[in-house]
């Protein structure tokens, strides 16, 4: 089935699901990376609802980038923040939508210039296929199929509640 | 420095802003004087991210890998060059020193041809320090459009880079320009520094911007640009929330402009009785290197007020950020 606005599905059950994958897996050196910015908001919530000691973690990966020959460099970088030491630590890497994996590959080159943890998972709210690299989630909110030409996306009331839209996609490749 | 009416530029890109490229995007840095605020916020706000990777482990990030960056210094600067180097080494660039002011230069090579040869080994920047005003521009004009320029200090000039460092120091402590008073004191006249930072200051919205020194070291021209003179400390700094204190050159202190480097320390250095006419939380800035008891007094050097030292680090970011946005647009 395509994906159309009506069909999207509710981001906040997505987000519940996630949490209920993960929290069997929790264990005391499980820390939380999010993905700016969808995969913050979501970390966020994760980390909450887990109660975990380790603070929250937050990657912008725009500097690890593989297409700034294309692009040039996102008008809004913002600094990547890494609170505790990543040694040894069993990350959790959260992002709203696991594409052609390319982000995730730009994340994990980030996370080794801050140390060597002892294991890397992915959660994703949405995987939606397309894969360009051999990369895969642990924790998946949904599998989705949705046109080439579109974007999901995810976004925060200033309540904090989390919805999905669907756009037309303008650049040429997605995430 | 080299010929510049032996060159062949057209008349389009002598008018339009040679910095930026068809999309208006920064594809050199020349001066800031004629850069859109837009631009000015981007490298400020870019630059932030880069503090936290120099105090990261590993300090570096592979945006520049593979290209090959270099510094051209017709004029020496330790300093300077070295603040360049780290920061195209953080960026996982090559980074090749040229000193040109000892090596072909010397033997008569024409300024256009030294640069037409680093282009020919494929060179992706051009980071130009010379004593004449006007170089960076001479070479931006001249290189291919895949190349980029930045201007490392020419001439009294500009000095953008550190303009922009300046101000990012600023913004740092200051966190917002729409109420500050800046005070820049000393040698104005021949400082690039200077110039530099008063038009990045005046883009950026800052509201009072004085310079204070004697009568022999302040260009006529700044009051244009809205800068109010003064020519006593006391009055100058009086309230002011930012102090730069300039670097008085070794020449300058035996020439005419200048009775004796003690005569300028009893009326332009800046003492702790000096500062205590500023308001109490006011930064002290200064480009460096101090002439420690001409310009500025030790306690003040090392005070709690001066950031001198943050200056240097929050350089390497900027001019991170300079180099990537460059590079990328």
């Amino acid at each position: 089935m395509i994906l159309t606005a009506q069909t999207l599905p509710d981001a906040e059950a997505l987000l519940a699901e996630l949490l209920r994958q993960i929290a069997p897996t929790v264990g005391k050196n499980t820390a939380l990376i999010g993905i700016r910015t969808g995969g913050v908001w979501i970390a966020e919530r994760l980390h909450k609802a887990l109660g975990l000691n380790i603070a929250l973690g937050t990657l912008d990966v725009s500097f690890y980038r593989d297409d700034f020959e294309q692009r040039g460099l996102s008008s809004q970088v913002r600094p990547s923040t890494i609170p505790f030491s990543v040694d040894e630590q069993d990350l959790i890497l959260v992002d709203d939508v696991l594409y052609t994996g390319r982000t995730i590959r730009a994340a994990m080159n980030e996370l080794f210039d801050y140390g060597r943890p002892a294991s890397i998972r992915l959660a994703t709210l949405i995987d939606r296929g397309g894969r360009e690299l051999p990369i895969a989630a642990q924790y998946v909110g949904a599998t989705l199929d949705v046109a080439p030409n579109r974007n999901i996306e995810l976004q925060r009331t200033d309540d904090g509640r989390l919805s999905l839209v669907l756009r037309e996609d303008t650049k040429a490749a997605g995430h | 420095m080299g010929d510049p009416d032996s060159s062949d530029e057209n008349n389009e890109s002598m008018t339009a802003n040679p910095q930026l490229n068809r999309n208006g995007e920064l594809t050199h840095l020349l001066s800031i004087e004629g850069l859109p605020a837009s631009i000015l916020w981007q490298i400020l706000d870019t630059a932030r991210s880069f503090v936290s990777i120099g105090e990261r482990e590993v300090k570096k990030v592979p945006l520049l890998r593979g290209k090959s960056v270099f510094n051209l210094f017709f004029e020496a600067s330790t300093r300077t060059r070295t603040t360049f180097e780290i920061a195209a080494k953080r960026l996982s660039a090559d980074v090749i020193n040229l000193n040109i002011a000892t090596s072909s230069q010397n033997k008569g090579e024409r300024l256009l041809d030294t640069v037409d040869n680093l282009a020919a080994m494929n060179a992706d920047m051009f980071i130009v320090r010379h004593a004449q005003s006007g170089a960076a521009h001479f070479i931006a004009r001249h290189v291919s459009p895949n190349i980029h320029v930045i201007n490392a200090g020419d001439g009294r000039h500009e000095h953008p880079t550190q303009g922009l460092l300046d101000v990012f120091t600023i913004r740092h402590y200051k966190h917002d320009f729409s109420k500050l008073r800046v005070a820049i004191v000393g040698d104005v006249l021949h400082s690039r520094v200077a110039r530099s930072q008063i038009h990045a200051l005046s883009i950026l919205g800052c509201p009072e911007i004085r310079a204070i020194g004697p009568r022999t070291l302040l260009p006529r021209e700044i009051q244009g640009l809205g800068v109010h003179v003064y020519h006593d400390m006391h009055e100058g700094l009086k309230d002011v929330d930012v102090v730069t204190m300039l670097r008085l050159q070794n020449e300058r202190m035996q020439g005419p402009l200048l009775p004796s480097p003690q005569e300028f320390f009893k009326n332009y250095g800046l003492t702790p009785e000096k500062l205590a006419r500023a308001r109490p939380d006011a930064i002290v800035l200064h480009p460096g290197p101090m002439n420690r008891g001409v310009e500025i007094d030790s306690s003040v050097a090392d005070g709690t007020q001066s950031v001198i030292l943050p200056q240097v680090t929050f350089g390497i970011a900027v001019r991170m950020a300079v180099m990537s946005i460059l590079a990328g647009n």
